[in-house]
């Protein structure tokens, strides 16, 4: 491969690079650190900053180093490798130059501006600047913009390096923002100050060199530095991405993404990013009993006796429902006490769900991994809306779609998912036959060398839902997608415990209820486990008990109210729709009395008689870990490890034409959860999707 | 100067007059099907013709929307080029050129005018007929100071030229572009000041009467000597000279060569000539070295064959290079061995090539 390879020399050290480098990152390679506002790995060069200025020995002008490629460069007149130079005075100074040019029309407000203390233009006017300022005349000033209720905007800090506008158009697929007017009235803005309507869009902030735009429920909070970060993972989709939870004293102050390329590359949804308000409102922090009609608060031990007292009725009248934010602790805590109590109906699928009912771990997992999207060259999508019901996967998508060529087909609703595809149907009777058509599409995907076939939530659900799995796993057998190397089938989850609570078999035991049997008052007494999503409407007189963190729909109709530790509270495992098994951590304190949720249930085994076998988390995951292996391998997805398992047919699935027809399974991107629910912020971004937009938040 | 939309002033709809389709269907048919958008500055100056001079919002939407394009994309368009104006203007909307040449003619002054005729920048006069603003070069000026108003120029305007031009719109009366002063485009004001003689125009100066500067010794046998030394004086006038004979011409040309033959000290023998029917001539082409210009040369020289060639001595050989002013090639190609072997009907590497490739043939003449 020498001939892709380039020698360089940077700063006297010898380097070869592939010949599609670009200089600056060469001269990465080599060790240098080379300044940039506009430059972002993740986007398009545009080369307008001219931060990044190098020496190119015998070039006429400094190089912006992040526009030059590599192996455009020519030799030096002896034919040795071209000499860079990244530091010196005459990179220095023109450095020096760009810097001072910048700043003429910057406020000098750091002060007061919420990007001060993270702020690459305040870190590289420190490193590269001039002391003081030589200029006198007035400086420009530009009006702000409304961005909606995320972003909030200053925009006489903006230097024009268009990352956000760039970011709009190339990842998030919305080409919502732009640079009007030209010269010095450039301006960066939405098309009539309309809000972002993007599910990505908080990572503009990110992304913003300056404070140009910053978080807008954020403003005026907390300076960065005198935050506690804690590294978490994310449970308000099933990717698990990546996250920062910014801590200050008990309350969590905003929330970040880190980069874990195999899941979120370095974004995240702006739920994950602005749910944080809902973390502080509406919470469950002590425990409360229902005592003629109304609830009223109670003590851990009163509200542990009534429980136990509850759960003390004839086990096949008991159920558990677990809801989408629960951990693999408490799933596994819970499993263990039914277990013990000898009860079996329990289950943390929808209703109506009848997929993971036999264990099998890769026919309730995303096989082909979030990341193989970028290695497939087809697509079919089933009952799956990924932009809402996995906003950031769906921007790689978007990027496979964009840059590899990739096919994309969908059976479901005929939704705006910001890549062209073709649509297939609408209705699970579609997919009989679909392989038959002679469409664009279909002819793609059965030539296509690694065709990826991904069931959403909508197909997942109400009666005949096993058919519509076995239908598409057929799909994916009949297209050659399974094999040693590629295994292109797989579930793309919507909820973050859902995955976990299967894997530790939280589903009905023989004998038992399902979700739907539950919930139609099949039991007497039923335990949730912060099932708010569920149809909790016909309960009729069962007794329920709620454990959760948030006083949301299943709280207002419990009879005990055991409140629990929400995902920045505790140490919890949580796997994702990959199949990868995380760990969120503790970033504050739980609210009030509110216990982890397996402690709960360790010490209502206490009382009920019949004591689980762990008195700390840690042992807990130990036995986690003993009796299903797969917990053993954290951050790991196993990808094709599983494929002979699928290369069996499924069986034939008879009842497609019954089966509940694609239709949305998130109505309301902003409000799918009990903390999104709580949080006023979502509540706005709700109110502007629907066209009901609030006039312009308070700042 | 920040630009935004008139959004009241814009209304809620637009739409592209009838008559503007045909041209919106030229300018789409110029990019491919799936580069439409690059029709995008087009389709937004019609829009701009079909709305009184200025770009609404609804206009712009309906070119982003015609375009499939998102709306961002096309106001980022609209607001970057000035020419697109984004409030209303006047039905005679006035671009007054302001940059250095129109400025050091009197521009300020117009300016003056306009102010006091119009109002400020951008300000439409209550009867809608009138507007202006200040542009950078417009690129007429040699005909400074001047104003474009809608689609043409007025040119070597005075205040009190564009003051009557201005009434004129201001009236409703349509005044017809151009100069507005006593001159030609751009010729000088009051008619020619140079160049004015009628013997530039009357052809009586292409009359040969002698070479200047001729060597002594033609000077002698010239018969016209006595204009030797005084060529521009007193010039005959031919005034009605006969066209001269493309035959005659090129007949004296041979001529001129020959006598340049003569004159030209060439060292060497002259090889024989040979009189020959061009059907029975080799082709010489097949000599590396020898291109089709070579070898008219050669023609002209009497050598058609081969053999002729096989024959040069040494000394034939330094003349015909002397001839052709190739010193050494001749030698170093190896003509003489070249055509030794086609002479005798064998082939060289050369000729073999250039059977099948005439490429060959051209690359030699290149060289020539």
């Amino acid at each position: 491969m020498a001939d892709d390879l380039f020698k360089l020399n940077i700063d006297g050290k010898d380097i070869e690079v592939p010949k599609s480098y670009t200089l600056m990152q060469a001269c990465e390679e080599a060790g240098a650190e080379i300044p940039r506002f506009c430059y972002h790995e993740r986007l398009s060069v545009a080369g307008n900053c001219r931060m990044c200025l190098v020496q190119w020995k015998g070039a006429p002008k400094p190089i912006a180093s992040c526009a030059q490629t590599v192996g455009e460069m020519r030799m030096n007149p002896d034919g040795t490798p071209p000499n860079v130079l990244t530091k010196g005075d005459y990179v220095e100074k023109a450095r020096n130059g760009v810097m001072e040019f910048l700043l003429i029309n910057h406020p000098l407000d750091c002060p007061i501006c919420d990007q001060g203390g993270e702020c690459d233009l305040q870190d590289q006017a420190m490193a590269y600047g001039r002391s003081g300022s030589r200029y006198s005349l007035n400086k420009r000033a530009v009006e702000n913009k409304n961005m909606g209720p995320l972003v909030k905007t200053i925009m006489t800090r903006c230097i024009q390096c268009t990352r956000c506008v760039r970011f709009a158009a190339e990842v998030a697929g919305v080409e919502e923002i732009g640079m009007i007017s030209r010269g010095e009235d450039a301006e960066i803005t939405t098309y009539l100050e309309e809000s972002l309507k993007s599910e990505l869009s908080g990572n503009v902030i990110d992304l913003c060199p300056v404070g140009a735009l910053t978080s807008k429920p954020y403003a005026y909070n907390a300076r960065p530095w005198e935050l506690r970060k804690t590294e978490s993972i994310d449970v308000m989709d099933a990717m698990g991405a990546a996250i920062r939870v910014d801590a200050k004293g008990d309350a969590v102050m905003r929330i970040m993404p880190v980069v874990n390329e195999e899941v979120n590359e370095e974004w995240i949804s702006d739920k994950s990013r602005f749910i944080w308000d809902g973390l502080a409102r509406q919470r469950l922090d002590r425990p409360y009993v229902r005592e003629n009609g109304k609830l009223r608060p109670a003590s851990w031990k009163d509200a542990l006796a009534r429980t136990a007292e509850l759960l003390g009725g004839p086990a096949e009248k008991i159920g558990f429902v677990a809801g989408d934010l629960v951990e693999v602790e408490q799933a596994k805590a819970v499993k263990d006490l039914a277990g013990q109590l000898g009860v079996k109906s329990l289950d943390c699928r929808p209703a109506g769900a009848g997929y993971g009912a036999d264990g099998v771990r890769e026919k309730y997992i995303l096989n082909p991994t979030l990341m193989g999207v970028e290695e497939a060259d087809a697509l079919l999508l089933i009952g799956a809306n990924p932009r809402l019901e996995a906003a950031v996967w769906n921007a790689r998508i978007r990027k496979a779609w964009l840059w590899n060529d990739l096919q994309v087909g969908v059976v479901g609703e005929p939704v705006d998912l910001t890549y062209d595809y073709e649509h297939l149907g609408t209705a699970p009777g579609d997919l009989e036959g679909l392989l038959n058509g002679d469409s664009d599409f279909v002819k793609a995907f059965k030539a296509a060398k690694k065709p990826m076939v991904i069931v959403g939530e909508q197909a997942l659900v109400g009666e005949n839902s096993v058919d519509v799995l076995n239908a598409a796993h057929q799909i994916a057998l009949d297209a050659g997608a399974i094999a040693e190397d590629w295994v292109g089938f797989g579930v793309l989850h919507n909820a973050a415990g859902r995955v976990g609570a299967l894997d530790v078999g939280f589903v009905p035991e023989e004998g038992g209820s399902d979700t739907a049997a539950m919930l139609s008052g099949g039991v007497d007494t039923l335990v949730l486990l912060g099932a708010d999503e569920r149809d909790l409407s016909q309960l009729g007189d069962t007794k329920i008990i709620y454990v959760g963190h948030h006083g949301d729909a299943g709280a207002s109709k419990a009879d005990v109210v055991l409140p629990c530790a929400a995902y920045t509270e505790m140490d919890a495992t949580y796997v994702n729709t990959e199949g990868r098994v995380q760990m969120a951590r503790k970033a504050v304190q739980p609210k009030g009395e509110a216990k982890e949720g397996w402690a709960i249930f360790r010490a209502l085994s206490d009382l009920v008689g019949k004591t689980l076998p762990y008195d700390s988390a840690d042992e807990l995951r130990e036995v986690i870990r003993e009796e299903n292996p797969v917990f053993a391998g954290l951050g790991f997805a196993p990808g094709t490890a599983g494929h002979k398992v699928l290369l069996e047919a499924p069986a034939k699935p008879q009842g497609l034409d019954k089966a509940r027809p694609f239709g949305a399974v998130i109505s309301d991107f902003y409000m799918t959860n009990p903390i999104a629910r709580a949080s006023e912020t979502m509540a706005e971004c709700s109110l502007m999707k629907r066209g009901l937009e609030t006039p312009v938040a308070a700042e | 100067m920040l630009r935004r939309f008139d959004l009241e002033a814009g209304g809620d709809s637009f739409s592209f007059k009838p008559e503007t389709e045909p041209t919106i269907d030229f300018w789409l048919a110029k990019y491919p099907a799936d580069k439409q958008r690059s029709a995008v500055i087009p389709l937004l100056w019609l829009a701009q013709k079909d709305n009184d001079g200025w770009l609404s919002e609804p206009a712009m939407r309906t070119v982003a929307d015609r375009l499939d394009m998102p709306y961002i994309r096309v106001y980022e368009v609209a607001t970057f080029y000035t020419m697109f104006k984004l409030a209303p203007v006047g039905k005679s909307h006035i671009q007054l050129c302001g940059t250095t040449p129109c400025m050091l003619r009197g521009a300020n002054d117009l300016k003056k005018v306009c102010e006091k005729k119009i109002g400020k920048k951008m300000a439409v006069t209550d009867d809608g007929r009138l507007s202006w603003e200040e542009v950078e070069c417009l690129g007429a000026c040699v005909n400074a100071p001047m104003v474009q108003i809608n689609d043409y120029y007025y040119e070597d305007l005075t205040p009190e030229s564009l003051e009557e031009i201005l009434d004129k719109l201001a009236n409703g009366v349509d005044v017809p572009p151009g100069n507005f002063v006593d001159r030609q485009t751009s010729a000088p004001e009051g008619g020619a000041t140079t160049l004015k003689e009628d013997a530039l125009y009357d052809g009586s100066r292409n009359s040969v009467t002698g070479l200047p500067n001729l060597p002594e010794s033609n000077a002698e046998e010239d018969p016209q000597s006595e204009a030797k030394g005084k060529p521009d004086s007193n010039p005959p006038t031919n005034v009605d000279r006969e066209e001269p004979n493309k035959e005659k011409l090129e007949a004296a040309e041979e001529g001129a060569e020959a006598t340049e033959d003569a004159e030209k000290q060439i060292e060497g023998a002259r090889p024989e000539a040979l009189e020959i029917d061009g059907k029975e001539a080799d082709d010489l082409k097949r000599i590396s070295g020898v291109g089709p210009k070579n070898e008219e040369q050669l023609n002209s020289l009497g050598i058609y064959k081969f053999s002729q060639i096989a024959a040069w001595t040494p000394d034939n050989v330094q003349w015909v290079e002397g001839y052709l002013s190739f010193r050494g090639r001749i030698e170093r190609e190896d003509w003489v061995g070249q055509a030794k072997t086609l002479a005798s009907g064998g082939e060289t590497e050369f000729s073999k090539r250039m059977d099948g490739d005439d490429a060959e043939a051209s690359r030699e003449e290149g060289e020539d």
